[in-house]
């Protein structure tokens, strides 16, 4: 770790602040990405703006008419245990529980996840899938604005999320195949429906990070079942390679998981 | 039995310290006035290094010195070495390239040791780090055994233009030629035995300590032999004579033989600490520890197997590639070649063996001992023959083994070994119906029924342990004799020390040497302590690896302990006047025989401290005795092995259902520490066989360089086992114990290869059987299938 300045804030307010005044700040959440990056060298930030002293305004879940909102700093241990989120969108609460290892999850929030967007991170797809809109201290932005590509999101330098809004959907799913090694996601599948929509958002597959799957998303559109989706297959191009598996093997797991997420959401 | 004896399941004494945070790991020493060491390591995995200008880095903050390959050549510190001399075919000896602690003039793979920097800080010697500048002439880099033999390869050591360290043999090729001209079936097989990271979960470190007053150097390091890193340093290093160098072995997280070797680290913390006048220390941060701890395995083999028309072996042949990596670390010339091919006869009675063996140079990080060392190279290569083998044949695997194994012993193989004793059917047997092998056409059938496909594997593991015969290793080349010494103290009142060799980073020897002592004399087991790890305190000791610590390290304390029973007889006669002869022990009491005159061991120590009752010239006053044990033979522990796993054809991911073990390891001092270690070998070698593996880009770059890439195995990737015994005890050793800390790590990998590969209905999945492996193996089964 290089040298830097921490500072401890304990409301929004005080944070953006100080980042306006410091531009290569950072801020720290659960600091399951950042410290790990700042211990190996890979990140110096001259300034670390610590949340966690605001993280009684800045985290918590609630329902909200039809939608659910959750605090930035609501770590994901609350989220995957929380009778809200499990009641309207079970597929949230699972996928908060998939994330990590209980410290990881104890740690970690949805703000920091989504802000960092990590191409096989798993709240991405959540967030896409079920077209939900990222609030920061300036104007919320919808899911299909949000993320840019490998880590880069619509945010601008000293923005901060605030909360995200969940839709409640009809029908949702996740399915994850975890990387062996990480456990991160290496194909992970959101399918979700609401009224008529459905979105399927994929993770840890693309090159670019997570993306709609727009061919399985017409075929369910039509009919919100397995059977659609006989014949339709993602395609390999755009996906990641790697180690672990390459990309005609991710293409093959997108199919199996948008399949399996299917079953699930019906209740099969 | 007692409660605490031989044979009872006593819970570990030093678990306490352990899972209360109150261990003693090297990183815990702090010594007054102490530095820290941070190496600069090489980007590149072959470069020329041109010049290393340290002038901004040592005006950086806190920097104490800056010390690079020039300094070692100055101060004429020795290379590391490899202690076992390997000899080529054509008698020549092997070509081992210098191994300097710090690079001299060039650097052999990404990890190598470029210059260290001792500052007052971590940090402060990290930042130097980065001021250092280093101009490399890159050179093209070879990983590949293949491409590094080729004619034009970049040569990594000059004094071996092929990258070959050694092309090496074993056995009577004629013989095996012979075998398979008369053949009725050929079984072939190409077999890649992939290269494990050993992650100890305590990384290395080290830290050097030099006292000017006395000219004497200390050097606390995570080793699980102090006396031979000793030895190495002084002999060959030249750091100090031995009884100017301690070497402490405190408590140690974890070894699975990376922590054997001696390496640049700990030679550059106890050097340098006298240089800068200051202790030095060092400890590997995780990622450090995956570029330069000793890999394991690596290697790529052809191998051949000869049946006749009854479908009995009658020969075995294998040609294998060990890639030894970019320099020979400590033991690794022995790995590939005397700790694997004596092995290659398994469990079976096979008339001729013939086995080739070249050791490569490539620039990676080096290659040696790991968790079996050679022996599971050498079961993986049998057991997958044989298992291929029988299905080849049509003939069920289990029968196959039964008419194969050997049955009258001792029993001498073409390849070195005399197994002295064994039971292998008893074990397959007893194993079958553990497993419920009856049952498993209708738990395949179940499986079918949910998409799944079930597949069931089998490995019938021998390995030789308890190394070993000191004439007998000096004959094959290895530069140390691997004997074990002991030596125990009695105090007055009674208590007792027992001074061993051996080293415990993880088995538990605490409790199960202390049981053998509460055994022997009759006394609580929390009136035995085991002190290990220090060459002050023992006088000579050569370590813990090849499971030896039961049947080599207990045997030397049983024989002490012997000499002090004989001793404490001695005493008792004057005591109660009686004839030594006449002197009984038992159950912790000296008795004369035929009456009910006592004393117990307590009493008997005191006396022979105050010796009041005898004349100091006739009985020597104290009671403390030494001894050391060198084996007459490798003891042979064996067993079967059963997997049966799941395989989701449309993920590619195995699920292991059912593990059933069977393990022969002679006597067993403590149950639950043996079950223990069968849990935890099977872990790694579950690890292994479907999880780990190292990946270098074609450039020497680990891919696999953290846990992000490198698939450790987790709790929730093992099964439950089933875990059974029996049990011939070893003739070669008082207690006979043949040994028990390695027999998962070697059973597990061809048990799990089978059962996936009968799964699929084909043969040809890599280890680890990844998910993306195993759905690719079963893509072309269905391929195949449908050619068909
Ligand atoms: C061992 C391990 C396993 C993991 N496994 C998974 C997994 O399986 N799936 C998965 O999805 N993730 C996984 N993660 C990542 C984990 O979910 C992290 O919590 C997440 O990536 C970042 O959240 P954080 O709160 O820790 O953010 P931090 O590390 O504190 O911050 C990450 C980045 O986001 C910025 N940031 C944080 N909060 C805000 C905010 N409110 N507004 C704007 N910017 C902000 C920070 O400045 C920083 O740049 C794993 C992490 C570890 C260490």
């Amino acid at each position: 770790m290089y040298q830097f300045t921490y500072h401890r804030v304990d409301s929004a307010r005080k944070a953006i602040n100080l980042a306006e005044k410091n531009e290569d700040a950072k801020f720290l959440a659960g600091g399951m990405t950042l410290l790990p990056t700042m211990k190996q060298r890979l990140a110096s930030p001259s300034a670390i703006i610590d949340l966690n002293p605001a993280a009684d305004k800045l985290a918590g879940i609630e329902q909200r008419g039809r939608a659910i909102v959750i605090g930035a700093m609501t770590r994901h241990y609350d989220v995957a245990n929380s009778k809200i989120v499990q009641d309207a969108i079970p597929a949230l609460a699972d996928l908060a529980g998939m994330i990590g290892d209980p410290a990881v999850r104890h740690r970690g929030t949805i703000g920091g996840s989504v802000a960092n967007n990590d191409p096989a991170a798993d709240y991405p797809s959540a967030v896409l899938a079920l077209n939900a809109t990222v609030f920061t201290n300036k104007r919320k932005i919808a899911a299909d604005d949000f993320f840019k590509g490998l880590f880069e999101t619509a945010l601008e330098p000293g923005e901060l999320i605030t909360k995200i809004v969940f839709p409640i959907p009809s029908k949702a799913a996740y399915m994850k195949f975890p990387n062996p090694a990480s456990r991160y996601a290496m194909v992970g599948v959101f399918v979700a429906r609401r009224g008529k929509e459905v979105r399927v958002a994929v993770t840890g597959a693309g090159s670019n990070g997570v993306f709609r799957a727009s061919k399985f998303e017409a075929a369910l559109t039509a009919k919100f079942h397995v059977k659609s989706l006989e014949g339709v297959n993602a395609s390999a191009d755009g996906l990641n390679s790697d180690i672990h598996a390459d990309a005609a093997y991710r293409a093959h797991l997108i199919g199996v998981m948008c399949r399996r997420a299917v079953n699930k959401a019906n209740g099969k | 039995m007692s409660a605490t004896g031989i044979g009872a399941a006593v819970r570990r004494k030093e678990d306490l310290r352990f899972i209360t945070g109150r261990g003693q790991y090297t990183d815990d020493i702090n010594r007054p006035g102490q530095a820290y060491a941070y190496f600069l390591r090489s980007p590149h995995a072959h470069a020329e290094i041109k010049s290393i200008d340290t002038r901004d880095a040592r005006a950086a903050d806190g920097v104490l010195a800056i010390l690079t390959g020039d300094d070692i050549a100055a101060d004429k510190v020795g290379g590391l070495i490899c202690g076992w001399m390997i000899h080529s075919k054509d008698g020549s000896a092997m070509k081992a390239g210098a191994h300097p602690a710090l690079a001299q003039g060039k650097v052999r793979y990404v990890g190598d040791h470029v210059a260290v920097v001792i500052a007052e800080t971590l940090a402060q010697a990290r930042d130097a780090s980065e001021k250092i500048k280093v101009d490399y002439k890159v050179l093209p880099a070879v990983v590949d055994m293949n491409d590094a033999v080729k004619k034009g390869a970049p040569v990594i050591h000059e004094v071996s233009g092929n990258n070959t360290v050694y092309n090496w043999h074993l056995g009577d090729k004629a013989a095996a030629d012979a075998a398979f001209a008369k053949a009725k079936h050929v079984t072939k097989l190409d077999i890649v035995n992939n290269r494990l990271v050993p992650n100890a979960m305590e990384p290395r470190a080290a830290v050097g300590d030099y006292e000017p007053g006395t000219e004497s150097f200390t050097l606390y390091t995570t080793s699980q032999n102090p006396h031979v890193a000793r030895l190495v340093l002084s002999a060959f290093i030249g750091i100090a004579p031995e009884h100017k160098l301690r070497v402490i072995a405190p408590d140690v997280g974890g070894g699975f033989g990376s922590k054997i070797f001696i390496y640049a680290e700990e030679t550059v913390c106890v050097w340098a600490a006298k240089k800068v006048g200051r202790p030095v220390k060092w400890t590997a941060d995780r990622s450090e520890s995956f570029l330069s701890d000793a890999h394991g395995r690596d290697h790529v083999t052809h191998a051949e197997l000869a049946l006749d028309e009854g479908g009995k072996i009658t020969g075995l042949r294998v040609n294998t590639k060990a890639n030894l990596g970019a320099y020979l670390s400590t033991f690794s010339s022995s790995v590939p070649t005397y700790l694997y091919a004596p092995l290659l006869s398994g469990q079976y009675d096979i008339p001729a063996i013939y086995a080739e063996v070249d050791g490569i140079y490539t620039n990676t990080t080096p290659v040696d001992a790991y968790r079996g060392a050679g022996r599971p190279e050498a079961t993986f290569v049998v057991e997958r023959l044989v298992e291929v083998a029988a299905r080849e044949t049509g003939v069920d695997p289990a029968q196959f083994r039964l008419k194969n194994f050997v049955r009258s012993f001792p029993h001498q193989t073409p390849v070195i070994m005399a197994y002295d004793t064994g039971n292998y059917q008893a074990a397959l047997e007893k194993a079958l119906k553990m497993a419920d092998y009856r049952g498993l056409a209708r738990r395949k059938a179940l499986s079918a029924r949910a998409g799944k496909l079930r597949g069931i594997g089998f490995s019938a593991y021998i390995e030789a342990c308890g190394i070993a015969p000191s004439a007998a290793v000096g004959s094959l080349g290895a530069g140390v004799g691997l004997w074990e010494s002991a030596e125990v103290r009695v105090n007055p009142i009674g208590t007792v020390e027992v001074l061993t060799g051996s080293h415990s980073h993880g088995q538990g020897h605490e409790t199960t040497f202390a049981q053998l002592v509460s055994d022997r004399l009759g006394i609580p087991i929390d009136n035995v302590s085991i002190v290990h790890g220090d060459t002050d305190k023992v006088q000579m000791g050569m370590g813990t690896y090849g499971s030896r610590s039961g049947a080599v390290g207990m045997s030397a304390i049983f024989k002490a302990l012997d000499k002090v029973i004989a001793k404490g007889k001695k005493v008792a006669a004057y005591c109660l006047e009686a004839s030594e002869n006449d002197i009984d022990f038992k159950d912790g009491k000296f008795s004369v025989k035929g009456t009910d005159r006592n004393l117990d061991f307590g009493s008997v120590a005191l006396q022979a401290y105050i010796a009041h009752k005898f004349n100091g010239q006739d009985l020597e006053p104290g009671l403390k005795e030494g001894a050391f044990w060198d084996p007459t033979n490798f003891t042979f522990p064996a067993g079967v092995h059963i997997c049966e796993v799941e395989v989701d054809p449309e993920t590619g991911i195995t699920r292991i259902d059912r593990w059933t073990a069977v393990d022969d390891f002679g006597r067993v001092i403590n149950p639950m520490i043996v079950e223990g270690q069968v849990h935890g070998g099977i872990g790694q070698g579950v690890g292994q066989a479907l999880l780990e593996g190292v990946h270098y880009n074609k450039d020497g770059q680990l891919v696999t360089a953290s846990f992000n890439d490198y698939c450790m195995p987790r709790a929730d990737d093992l099964p439950s086992y089933n875990v059974g015994m029996t049990q011939t005890p070893c003739p070669s050793n008082p207690l006979g114990i043949k040994g028990c800390g390695e027999a998962g790590a070697i059973a597990a990998p061809p048990a799990v290869i089978n059962a996936i590969t009968d799964a699929l209905g084909h043969e040809d999945v890599p280890m680890p059987a990844t998910p993306l492996n195993v759905w690719r193996a079963a893509q072309k089964a269905v391929a195949k299938k449908a050619a068909e």
